[in-house]
């Protein structure tokens, strides 16, 4: 089980990291046709493997099998959560000091609960757009963006989940080594740095999207592109 | 020094329990905890109630009987150190100390401070050994051992079984005990045959048992009076994980040993 | 009643005497072993390498232990290591060598052909170690690492850190789980013997009381093998465990086993001295230690001044100076007696004055901390841990400690006590050490006769007798459980005044002061006069409170308390009998004029053997002849 929840937070994780590659993009500028190169990022996704495979396929598959690998990964924490509580029926009337536990690893359930929530607000703020604090337009993900995070409380939410994430990662990463016996992070400083600093770079990575517009150092949209026609979406 | 207690009562198994209060005086900071409940039950005896039972045996950190959740810390506050070696030097006059038993469903109290720790033997029983029988054996000499690998698996067999992890883990797992046991063994050239089926048997007892789920939090190490390492924890998953996915399941109790 | 003495040495030179026996000895054929049930009481290194060994061989076995778990016997407190004459140093160590060590350590009074084969029986002990996963020390290139200890000539020692113990128990306890699983071991934790049930002249069976639930039962066999340790708690403080006792082995003996040499002892000189009159227990401290620490006390009696501000023309090295060619590492009883000589005439330091300093200073001045630490550093952090203090700057305390007991029922040669039927191994027989223990031979004595004796010579007894024909509805078994619940019923309705533990007390310092280190006649007498007082104070005035039907730790205790009480007096008897110095035991009256032991070779080389004759009779004496064949004895002088 436990193996389980490693697993899939490897391939969670490896979506993670892709995204933020992705979102840099947004920082990169525009091409020489004025279209965003986030833009451009945006529509390679919808049509990646085309013409082998049907628009759309391939990014479809990653959302499946991202789907899939979360509800696994929530699924056996609860389970796992469910046998912890009843190996302890009674618990204790002084509470349990811990000495060696770091913060990320005692609000593990808490930051990802949190984080739960946090991918469904932002599924459907960007992707399906069915929340619309700020407009968001078919195709134009770069001026969505600058809509969404030049608003200052949606930049700092952004900031904070990504604060969460980052403290989720960081055991995480740190206890993916351990679980599946890959080796000791306490005994390997460079597992353990390895830990620190995923954690440390896709916090940073992800932040400095919204921190920049939120800080007006980002320029304002293009006007409308007609080039590009197909549903509204941002990266998977 | 005086001090006051706050102790788990439990009459027997089917008894709720209470926390109970007293006050004890006469204590000295050469005393060690232990004697320091002695001094108390023998308060207790002069008035007449039930002195307050708890485990204890050689009383020099070696036979892993006493088990004293202290101020909510497994043997107290003193690291590597068992509750027997606890001398009451570090705690100051008029302190309150909570005393409380092991806490794990796989851990039944039995009364007040004293629980049923058999479930560890179990775990043993289901793999914890290699299969030689008693009698004439090749030369030890004959199959080298590299210093460094017998040095780390006594790392490993130095657990005395106290079942201090376990009461430290907030998830109330018993990884570090198993992973000890698996690793003393799976370390070995005299352990190999039995390497992968040992650890598949262990671990499934160990969760047949009761034990919560290992999160890493690495309590364990900490409150471990031999401390012993949770890279033995990791070392235990590479093995079960390389026996789940690799080596034929072939659990203990269908073989014949013999 | 009378005990037949018959101690079935085979025939034949030394050497070949175990293998002849071996060749000539009944065997019980692998389908016939599971139609006998064999009781094992204790999980020691001797009781769980027997279960465990009998267990594999087929035979049923119903194994007890009162702790929660057969791992924690108080064999896991072993440190030092185990003796085996494998000579892989090149040293010219042989069998011979290590039985001529253990027969001369005993001060020769111990039986020759048992400790020939124990010598000859250690190097398999190793063998069948290794392969259970014992983790043995080892050199660098792969191979056995051996250390030297007490005092001997050659390198024979394999350890495990400083937990030999533990790991060799833990390998016979791995063995005993593989046959709790298979089933051919039934395993009773929690579970204390109470007593040995006879019938026809055979031990058939023991009752016990279930330490939880209080219950108590019998359980009946085709034989009983006692692997219930030494007694060393009749001191109340010594280095066992705290569950030590002496119930099983006095039981055995009211039931008609004889008990051989109660009165041998060993002190062992390095302990952590009481802090006072709570002490629960005395911790000891490696022997090792005296390799590079000093021995002294203040010159002036009573000195109260700090161990740093004595000068050190005021200081009393008096081990060096009484025994200038071994100095500080006189044996283990020489230099008990002497702490205890010195503490006696008023020289003794710490707030009892029963204690002595074992001083680093010169140690760290000559060799360097750091050589120091890296030798005993962790003995410093343990007795820092213990007492607060830093070895390293101001001296240790230390001062001798009831440590291990040779003395134990009376067995022969197939380890079978005078009882049929019932039979003892390990520190419960009184067989292989004589007067005195070498270091780091205990282990290897437990695993000899668990191991490779007791599961082959039973064989001999058991194929001797139809099996089974004696349940637990035998008439002898439900009298036995009624005295019992009696006995129980009376501990518990004396409602008097004192703990169980004030009892033990009291008895514990009378053994100490007269029949501890040093002995003679008045003090005996007077102990012997004094023992029954207390005991009559036990059944008059304890108090014990809670119930029977569960679990009572004061009522456990207030049984073992009881043994004890009458045991204590079968002690001073035997002490007083033995009208010679030997080994641990030192009568006063029995010395050379500089002080040393004298030994009466003439008059005591026996064994001697006690009868039970009943309540407030007194013994009656049996002595088993000592032949010195292949060794004729030497006397023990380490002042030249």
């Amino acid at each position: 089980m436990k193996a389980v929840v490693a697993v899939t937070g490897v391939i969670l994780f490896g979506f993670v990291l892709l995204h933020m590659l992705g979102n840099l993009k947004a920082l990169t500028g525009k091409d020489a046709q004025g279209v965003p190169h986030i833009d451009t990022y945006g529509r390679f996704l919808r049509t990646m493997g085309e013409p082998l495979l049907p628009h759309g396929f391939a990014l479809w598959s990653v959302r499946i099998v991202l789907l899939v690998a979360l509800v696994l990964h929530v699924g056996m924490v609860m389970r796992l959560e469910t046998q912890n509580r009843a190996a302890r029926p009674i618990r204790y009337h002084h509470r349990l000091v811990l000495v060696e536990s770091t913060v990320a690893a005692r609000t593990m359930l808490v930051t990802g609960m949190l984080l739960l929530v946090f991918i469904v607000i932002h599924v459907l703020q960007f992707t399906t757009g069915t929340i619309q604090v700020t407009p968001i337009e078919p195709e134009q993900v770069y001026t969505n963006l600058y809509n969404a995070f030049t608003v200052w409380f949606i930049a700092l939410f952004y900031v904070i989940a990504m604060g969460l994430l980052g403290l989720h990662l960081y055991h995480g990463v740190w206890s993916l080594f351990q679980t599946l016996g890959i080796d000791n992070p306490d005994r390997n400083r460079g597992l353990r740095l390895t830990a620190v600093m995923t954690a440390v770079i896709l916090f940073l990575g992800f932040c400095s999207v919204p921190l920049l517009f939120v800080m007006g150092t980002m320029p304002e949209p293009p006007g409308q592109t007609a080039a590009l026609a197909t549903p509204p979406e941002e990266s998977p | 020094m005086k001090l006051t207690l706050q102790v788990w009562r439990q009459r027997n198994a089917d008894d709720a329990g209470r926390m109970a209060r007293y006050r004890i005086d006469g204590v000295r900071p050469d005393m060690s905890f232990l004697e320091m409940m002695d001094l108390l039950n023998e308060q207790l005896n002069q008035r007449g109630e039930d002195p307050v039972a708890f485990d204890s045996d050689c009383r020099e950190g070696v036979c892993g009987t006493c088990s004293m959740v202290i101020n909510g810390r497994p043997h107290g506050p003193s690291r590597g150190t068992a509750t027997c070696q606890l001398y009451m030097r570090h705690f100051s006059d008029g302190a309150r100390i909570t005393i409380e038993p092991w806490r794990a469903k796989a851990f039944p109290v039995i009364r007040d401070l004293v629980v049923d720790r058999s479930a560890f033997d179990r775990i043993m029983q289901a793999g914890g050994y290699v299969t030689v029988h008693s009698g004439p054996k090749p030369d030890p000499n004959a199959l080298p051992v590299e210093p460094e690998v017998a040095e780390l698996a006594l790392d490993a067999a130095t657990c005395i079984g106290c079942g201090a992890c376990v009461a430290a883990c907030p998830n109330g797992a018993a990884m570090l005990y198993t992973a000890a046991k698996v690793s003393h063994l799976g370390l070995l050239p005299q352990g190999q045959p039995e390497r992968y089926q040992r650890v598949q048997s262990m671990v499934a007892q160990m969760e047949t048992e009761g034990f919560g789920a290992c999160r890493n939090y690495a309590e364990c190490e900490a409150a471990c009076p031999k401390k012993i390492s949770i890279s033995f924890i990791s070392r235990m998953n590479r093995d079960f994980l390389r026996a789940t996915l690799a080596e034929p399941v072939n659990p203990r109790g269908t073989m014949d040993s013999q | 009643m009378t005990i037949e003495l018959q101690a079935s040495i085979p025939h034949g030179r030394i050497e070949e005497k175990w293998v002849t026996h071996l060749d000539h000895i009944r065997l019980v054929g692998p389908r016939n072993r599971p139609k006998y049930t064999i009781i094992v009481v204790g999980t020691g290194l001797a009781g769980a390498a027997a279960a465990a060994s009998m267990g594999a061989m087929g035979y049923k076995i119903e194994c007890f232990c009162f702790q929660d778990s057969p791992r924690r016997a108080h064999s896991i407190a072993a440190q030092g290591g185990i003796n085996a004459a494998k000579d892989y140093r090149n040293e010219g160590d042989s069998v011979f060598r290590l039985f001529y060590d253990t027969q001369k350590g005993g001060d020769y009074r111990s039986r020759e052909a048992n400790v020939y084969r124990l010598a000859e029986l250690s190097m398999g002990i190793i063998d069948q170690a290794v392969a259970q996963g014992v983790p043995f020390a080892r050199e660098y290139g792969g191979l056995l690492a051996n250390r030297s200890f007490g005092g001997v000539l050659v390198e024979r020692t394999f350890y495990c850190r400083g937990e030999t113990g533990q790991q060799l128990l833990l390998g016979a306890n791995s063995a005993l789980a593989r046959e709790i699983h298979d089933g051919r071991v039934r395993m009773h934790t929690r579970t204390e013997l109470l007593d040995i049930v006879v019938v026809h002249g055979r031990a058939r069976g023991i009752v016990v009381r279930n330490l939880v639930t209080g219950e108590i039962s019998s359980f009946a066999g085709d034989a009983v093998v006692l692997a219930t340790g030494g007694y060393s708690n009749v001191y109340y403080l010594s280095t066992n465990a705290k569950g030590c006792n002496v119930t099983a082995t006095w039981r055995a003996h009211k039931k008609g086993a004889g008990f051989a040499n109660p009165c041998f002892c060993q002190i062992h000189p390095t302990c952590i001295p009481a802090a006072g009159e709570h002490q629960a227990k005395l911790t000891l401290m490696s022997e090792s230690l005296r390799n590079d620490g000093r021995i002294w006390v203040p010159r002036t009696k009573r000195d109260t001044r700090r161990a740093a501000e004595i000068p050190q023309d005021q200081r009393y090295y008096y081990l060096e100076e009484r025994y200038p060619r071994f100095g500080n590492l006189v044996p283990r009883d020489v230099a008990s007696r002497n702490a205890k000589d010195v503490c006696d005439e008023g020289f003794g330091v710490g707030p009892s004055g029963l204690g002595v300093y074992l001083d680093f200073r010169d140690a760290i001045g000559d060799r360097g901390a750091d050589v120091i630490e890296s030798r005993y550093g962790n003995l410093f952090e343990m007795y820092e841990r213990i007492t607060g203090e830093n070895p390293r700057q101001t001296p240790m305390l230390i001062y001798p400690a009831p440590h291990y007991t040779m003395g134990g029922l009376w067995v022969d040669y197939n380890l079978m006590t005078s009882l049929p039927g019932l039979f003892a191994i390990g520190e419960a027989n009184f067989s292989d050490h004589g007067a005195n223990r070498l270091g780091a031979s205990s282990l290897m004595q437990c695993l000899a006769d668990g191991y490779f004796i007791i599961p082959l010579t039973i064989g001999d007894y058991i194929s001797r007798h139809p099996n089974g024909e004696i349940g637990t509805e035998h008439p002898e078994f439900k009298e036995a459980e009624q005295t019992l619940r009696e006995r129980t019923a009376r501990l518990l309705s004396i409602h008097g005044t004192r703990s169980v533990e004030s009892f033990h007390r009291d008895l514990g310092k009378l053994m100490t002061d007269h029949c501890g280190i040093s002995r003679n006649e008045a003090g005996l007498q007077e102990a012997l006069k004094n023992i029954p007082e207390i005991r009559e104070a036990f059944w008059n005035d304890l108090a014990i409170n809670g119930g029977s039907a569960e679990l009572n730790q004061s009522l456990e205790h207030a049984g073992r308390v009881a043994d004890f009480l009458e045991f204590a007096e079968l002690m001073c008897i035997d002490a007083l009998t033995r009208e010679e110095s030997c080994g641990c035991h030192f009568r006063q009256e029995y010395q050379t004029r500089d002080g040393e032991a004298l030994r009466n070779d003439e008059e005591f080389a026996h064994v001697a053997v006690w009868e039970y004759t009943g309540e407030g009779r007194t013994p009656v004496l049996y002595k088993e002849p000592l032949h010195f064949e292949a060794l004729p004895p030497a006397r023990r002088d380490y002042k030249k």
